[in-house]
């Protein structure tokens, strides 16, 4: 049984129509990268998925139950499906602990002390517990994006959204966030990532999907994938990547 | 009451409300003026010029206008010269709005990138030309929405001239009222008076702030 | 001419007496002013409908009218309509009324300069509109419009010389009592006036004080 299974999933902007029927079924435990060219519409996807966007036609079902129109409240659909962005996006006026406890408290009513709890654990799990107390704005990009996995993990997510979590990092430290990303994929978490680490996506993910003029043009396991594309655009964008 | 229809009462206050928008006028051309003059001078080298101008704008803008309407008024009979309402209320308003004129524009001056000013001094203009040439037709650009919203505060500035007994639209519909006594529909068509004029130039305000920063968002 | 402040001093007990008016009636406005700019920027930014086009009317008119005809339309207008209104309670509405608006566009400016993604990060954590405003939008738009703010409510305090002309017994009304008393005019205006001056350089230092430890967020630096 599928975990996440989207049908025959439009969505235009204006005349432009950027997801032209996307077909994916992702499995409990699953990491599925989406790779493809900037346009290519593999970010639209991810946000339809926790309706940042709101797509035009398709389903989106998780685990069974149908998330997308408003078959699922802001609040249920938070506890299925976290996120966590290119630009980090943390709150600037709270502290790191602050930011992870905010939406079990305000949202999920979770009483305070086990809120607390419930964030050191993820904090720790980021490895980003001794700075509990610090503002973002005290903190490295590498840091944030941690805190910013804390914080999605923090609402005990059914699947994890990844749009492009390294792009904004300066190169050296791209590292420790993928190490998370790589520690939460062992620890059996399921993970769609919208990525441009050819590298990680090729050691870590299960399964790649190369999404091509709004469409899924190619899929597969990461090694034939890498290896043996077949269609001449997969290869062309290997070769401009690697 | 009853020797004053709603008409007697309006056209007295339209009557009395052209002083208001002539004390504007003065009050704001003076005070562009006056502004002009230091905002040039603040932008000079000449630190105590500029440290007195900026004393100058800080006294303004942190006392009273009513205090200051009195201090006009009072101060000019303790020096010894005997003036009219009608002097002190334009002295003291064309003061007042040159102190929050100057401000503005000094903003708008140090608004344009730096990157200007070593440009043009890169290509041998100097201080005055440089100024004249490449910052103040930017600055102007970026001074012109605030001016115009500025004019709104001095408009209802004037309404305070009316407790040193200058006849403008406020005193009017006090003197009014003392013969009339409908309170309620005289300070309604009062403030009535006051949003009309002040209105179409806040609006324009934010139309020009608009034009100028792009599309804005809502 | 010559000053001589000597005058004053019989009368320094007025002074205290409209100086901690003056006090009081600031403090409450602040207070209670940013509370209702709160309420109205929210409703004018983010519901829509006949609330909103209200709250919007109201911001319009006191912003386009003199505190003084506000303050006259309260006071006499309204027991003119059988509503009794004592000059204090006209006095402390009006301030409020007029900061309240004043604010609210200010905040509202913050408000809109709040970054797409803090939205987009609150809703992907499940928070309504209601809790985004309040526990995302609200306290980074503060701080970035705070020196508006302060500017605001030191222009309010300076605006409420004005409530002196409806006998309420403020730093001004003290400054005409005495002047009609002493015909001292200029000497009383001229110290009236300087005890304006701090109390408005006082207020800048404290709202500055409180705001650094307010908004401490966005400074910098190892933790």
């Amino acid at each position: 049984m599928a975990l996440v299974s989207v049908k025959d999933l439009h969505k235009s902007f204006g005349d432009l129509e950027v997801l032209k029927g996307i077909d994916l079924d992702i499995e409990p435990g699953e990491v599925v990268a989406v790779i493809g060219r900037s346009g290519s519409g593999k970010s639209t996807f991810l946000r339809c998925l926790n309706q940042l966007e709101q797509h035009d036609w398709g389903t989106i079902h998780l685990a069974d139950q149908r998330l997308d129109g408003s078959a699922m409240s802001p609040g249920e659909l938070s506890q299925n499906v976290g996120m966590v962005f290119q630009s980090f996006n943390l709150f600037p006026h709270k502290t790191v602990v602050e930011n992870v406890m905010l939406a079990p408290v305000v949202v999920k009513q979770t009483p305070r002390a086990e809120a607390r709890k419930i964030a050191e654990e993820v904090l720790d799990k980021v490895g980003m517990l001794e700075k509990v107390d610090a503002y973002p704005a005290q903190l490295s990009g590498g840091q944030q994006q941690r805190v910013a996995i804390a914080r999605a993990l923090a609402m005990d997510p059914k699947v994890l959204l990844c749009d492009e979590v390294t792009s904004a990092l300066d190169p050296e430290l791209v590292g420790e966030v993928l190490l998370v990303l790589e520690s939460l994929a062992a620890e059996g978490m399921t993970l769609i990532l919208v990525t441009h680490e050819m590298k990680f996506a090729r050691d870590v993910s299960h399964r790649v999907v190369f999404m091509h003029q709004g469409r899924i043009h190619e899929s597969g396991d990461p090694q034939t994938l890498f290896t043996q594309p077949k269609t001449p655009e997969l290869s062309q964008f290997i070769a401009s990547v690697l | 009451m009853t020797d004053f229809t709603l008409w007697d009462i309006v056209r007295n206050l339209l009557l009395a409300g052209r002083w208001t928008v002539v004390l504007s006028l003065i009050a704001f051309v003076g005070g562009a003026a006056v502004g002009l003059v230091l905002t040039l001078l603040r932008m000079g080298g000449f630190k105590p010029i500029r440290w007195l101008i900026r004393l100058y704008v800080d006294v303004f803008q942190g006392t009273p206008l009513l205090m200051q309407l009195f201090l006009a008024y009072f101060g000019a009979a303790a020096l010894g010269f005997d003036v009219s309402a009608w002097t002190a209320a334009s002295l003291a308003l064309t003061l007042f709005t040159s102190a929050f004129l100057c401000d503005i524009w000094r903003g708008c001056v140090e608004a344009v990138p730096s990157g200007q000013w070593q440009a043009s001094r890169v290509l041998g203009l100097n201080y005055l030309q440089s100024m004249r040439h490449v910052i103040l037709p930017q600055a102007l650009r970026l001074a012109v929405p605030p001016t115009v919203g500025f004019s709104v505060q001095v408009i209802k500035g004037t309404a305070l001239a009316s407790v040193i007994g200058f006849v403008e639209l406020t005193k009017a519909g006090t003197m009014l009222n003392n013969a009339a006594f409908a309170p309620f529909t005289i300070f309604a068509l009062v403030a009535l008076g006051y949003f009309i004029l002040c209105y179409p130039l806040s609006r324009y305000a934010r139309y020009l702030e608009k034009r100028l920063y792009g599309a804005g968002i809502r | 001419m010559t000053l001589d402040f000597s005058t004053l001093l019989p009368y320094s007990g007025e002074i205290m007496e409209g100086l901690v008016t003056t006090l009081w009636l600031t403090v409450v406005t602040t207070f209670v002013g940013i509370a209702l700019a709160i309420v109205v920027a929210y409703v004018r930014d983010l519901e829509s409908g006949i609330m909103s086009r209200l709250l919007g009317g109201y911001v319009e008119v006191v912003r386009n009218t003199p505190f003084i005809v506000q303050l006259f339309f309260l006071f006499f207008g309204l027991p003119a309509l059988g509503i009794p209104i004592s000059a204090t309670v006209a006095a402390l509405v009006a301030m409020i009324l007029n900061l309240g608006a004043y604010t609210a566009e200010i905040l509202r400016a913050g408000i809109d300069s709040t970054a797409r993604g803090q939205h987009e990060a609150s809703r992907a954590l499940g928070l309504s509109r209601l809790q985004s405003y309040r526990h995302v939008v609200l306290v980074p738009a503060f701080s970035r419009v705070y020196p508006s703010l302060i500017s605001q409510c030191i222009i309010v305090m300076l605006g409420s010389a004005v409530v002196s002309q409806i006998s309420v017994f403020d730093l001004t009304y003290a400054a005409n009592f005495i002047q009609s008393r002493n015909f001292r005019g200029f000497e009383v205006y001229l110290v009236v006036t300087l005890i304006y001056l701090l109390l408005a350089v006082g207020m800048r230092r404290s709202f500055e004080l409180v705001g650094r430890r307010l908004f401490a967020f966005r400074q910098g630096g190892s933790a």
